[in-house]
């Protein structure tokens, strides 16, 4: 399989890296300080095709912290805030949309 | 119920103390993810959205109380106290940490349940009836049969590492309970013009990107050469099934190209060169598996006990037992279904405190037995009739008598986006508007039977293709659309459905139902006409005109 860094990596807007704890599964992203944040607003944000291969190769070399780093799409707002790009990462950073069998 | 041998109990146990040292080695940083994903997987471990997600086998469906209680522990103490049962007799852990597995592998060792080969290229969870043993006319207890594939595919070493997965289902009865015609191999248990016992073998069925209906590669096996004739097929597909391309590399696709005519040449080949070989299954170890089925000790009953004559008063009671509760072989007693379909509720999912509840339940009214069925609901298989008014009554106060097996609201539906890492669009939200809009039971009735399907992408977990409605999530543009197909079906005249049109957005879908489930009450010629015995009349074309004259 073609790893993630072979790819052609195309991005139109801002974007994060983000992957999955490696111990529990949590959804992590990678932040400015070379380390993982379950907290989007810590993200480091890219902007261009070539920070996001060096964020994202950076991010693959610590396989013990993470698994299967990729880019994904955020929105920034006027606030600075900054909001997932799609459905399935919103449903990552917020939890599932339906109520759960039981509540936590 | 079947009684581990300590063959398995060690098996087992040791798998468990394997897996706990190769966690530990990845969490050590010694084994890296590359290396690590194959082994997690071949113990039933995903990563799912939001955690790892954890599949445990439940071999041809069968529970005892005793597991069912140790399966709510897990969900209690390592997840997060619920469990989802899928369409392949497995139940699945959404929040599992991976640092905990071992410890919740190990307590699920302690009553014979695991998590082997619940994932991987090789061979799955072999399924079954969920009525095994209890149906009536039934030509005898697939789960035999079952149990010997069980044994044979467990860690087989020449099958670990196949093209793809390989999965097994089994039937006994007239009517196909667990969908052998869309499995990698199917067999159907029958009687040949002599009165002899024995398989019609299917090959190359299967759904996903890629859906094909299995077709019979031989009509007639004799048990003797069961093993013989599906190590004769497998490696075949080990030989020649591809590789190089994941979306190719199933049996079925293999089956496709190749035509059954000259697959089937390739197996008879390699089973002649093997048939009367190790494999040969002796009639002794045949009857040692059979003795290690236990079934209850019946008693002679009522067929209308009393009990039963004055709960007949009760309309709600009438309403859940004409709908939940079905013939048993033995006279007095029946096979009792438990919808995990509640209104508004996410289906297959049930609670830790549900399944303590219905383990207390097997206990009282069922001998101790549980089954799961692909269709993502539990059963109680030995209820005698004169206990089913207790029984509902507690099933009830637990959420657990939803009287809807088989109607509209009865959806089989995959995890979907909110759960999954392949799915491009959610299933289980679609799946509670739709019992909402079909809660009420009279209008459920009035419908019939009709099977719902709900996939959130084209691996197709739910089943879509074949579901009477079939229901396929894709993306466009970033949006949830669904592709609407009718007319599938999973039983023994196995279909699949046909698309009606183009994808309808997300907030449509179950208005789109809707306008599908009053067409057919208007155009079906009586009553008692399904659903789809309507679409195979009339064709798709009637539906698509209501679906799409307006939209």
């Amino acid at each position: 399989m073609t790893s993630p860094l072979q790819q052609k990596i195309k991005i139109t807007g801002p974007s994060v890296v983000t992957a999955n704890r490696t111990w529990d599964g949590v959804v992590i992203y990678r932040t400015a300080g070379k380390d993982w944040s379950p907290d989007l607003s810590e993200a480091a944000i890219v902007r261009a095709a070539d920070e996001a291969r060096a964020l994202l190769a950076e991010s693959m070399a610590d396989d013990l912290g993470a698994i299967g780093p990729y880019i994904a799409p955020v929105e920034i707002g006027e606030d600075g805030k900054i909001e997932p790009g799609n459905l399935r990462e919103q449903i990552r950073l917020s939890g599932v949309t339906i109520g759960l069998p039981v509540q936590a | 119920m079947y009684a581990y041998d300590e063959i398995d109990r060690t098996l087992v146990n040791e798998r468990v103390e394997e897996f706990r040292d190769q966690v530990k080695r990845r969490l050590s940083g010694e084994l890296t993810e590359d290396e690590f994903k194959m082994l997690r997987l071949q113990n039933g471990v995903y990563l799912q959205l939001h955690a790892y997600m954890f599949r445990v086998a439940i071999p041809y469906g069968t529970l005892s109380s005793q597991q069912l209680r140790r399966l709510a522990h897990v969900a209690r103490r390592y997840d997060r106290g619920y469990g989802h049962f899928t369409t392949r007799q497995n139940i699945q852990f959404n929040w599992i940490k991976l640092a905990e597995l071992p410890d919740a592998l190990a307590d699920l060792a302690e009553v014979g349940i695991h998590a082997m080969q619940t994932s991987g290229n090789n061979t799955r969870n072999v399924t079954s009836d969920q009525w095994a043993g209890v149906a009536p006319g039934e030509i005898e207890d697939p789960r035999i049969w079952a149990e010997i594939l069980r044994q044979y595919t467990t860690l087989h070493p020449e099958f670990s590492f196949l093209p793809r997965k390989f999965k097994f289902a089994i039937t006994a009865s007239g009517h196909d309970r667990a969908a052998v015609k869309i499995h990698d191999i199917g067999l159907r248990l029958h009687k040949n013009a002599e009165g002899e016992t024995g398989f019609e073998v299917l090959v190359g069925g299967g759904l996903g990107r890629t859906p094909f209906i299995g077709k019979t590669i031989k009509p007639f096996v004799a048990g003797s050469d069961l093993l013989s004739y599906v190590e004769a097929i497998m490696r075949v597909y080990n030989q020649y099934g591809r590789r190089d391309n994941i979306y190719k590399a199933r049996i079925k696709i293999l089956v496709h190209e190749l035509g059954i005519e000259k697959f089937a040449h390739e197996v008879e080949e390699e089973w002649q060169q093997m048939r009367d070989g190790a494999l040969k299954l002796d009639e002794e170890v045949v009857e040692d598996i059979r003795a290690r089925f236990f079934y209850p000790a019946y008693e002679k009953l009522p067929h209308m006990p009393e009990e039963l004559r004055k709960a007949a008063a009760d309309p709600q009671f009438e309403a859940w037992r004409k709908n939940s509760t079905f013939a048993h072989k033995v006279p007095g007693y029946a096979i009792v279904t438990i919808s995990l379909k509640p209104i508004g509720g996410p289906p297959g999912d049930a609670t830790a405190e549900q399944m303590d509840t219905l383990a207390d339940l097997a206990d009282k009214y069922s001998f101790g037995e549980i089954r799961v069925g692909h269709e993502q609901n539990l059963a109680l298989p030995h209820v005698a009739r004169r206990d089913l008014p207790a029984l509902w009554k507690a099933l009830d106060k637990a959420g657990l008598a939803t009287p809807n097996v088989n109607l509209v609201s009865d959806i089989i539906a995959c995890p979907g986006l909110d759960y999954c890492s392949l799915a491009n669009a959610r299933s289980i939200p679609i799946a509670q508007e739709l019992t909402r809009r079909f809660a009420n039971h009279d209008t459920a009735n009035l419908i019939g039977r009709l099977h719902i399907n709900i996939s959130g992408c084209i691996n197709a977990c739910g089943h879509h293709h074949v579901g009477h409605i079939g229901i396929l999530g894709v993306e466009k543009n970033g949006e949830e659309f669904y592709q609407i197909t009718i007319g599938g079906r999973a039983d023994e005249n196995a279909q699949m459905g046909t698309l009606i049109g183009p994808a309808v957005p997300y907030a449509e879908v179950a208005d789109v139902i809707e306008d599908i489930v009053e067409a057919y009450l208007a155009l079906r010629d009586r009553p008692e006409e399904l659903f789809v015995d309507t679409v195979k009349r009339l064709g798709v074309e009637p539906f698509r005109e209501r679906v799409y004259a307006t939209r």
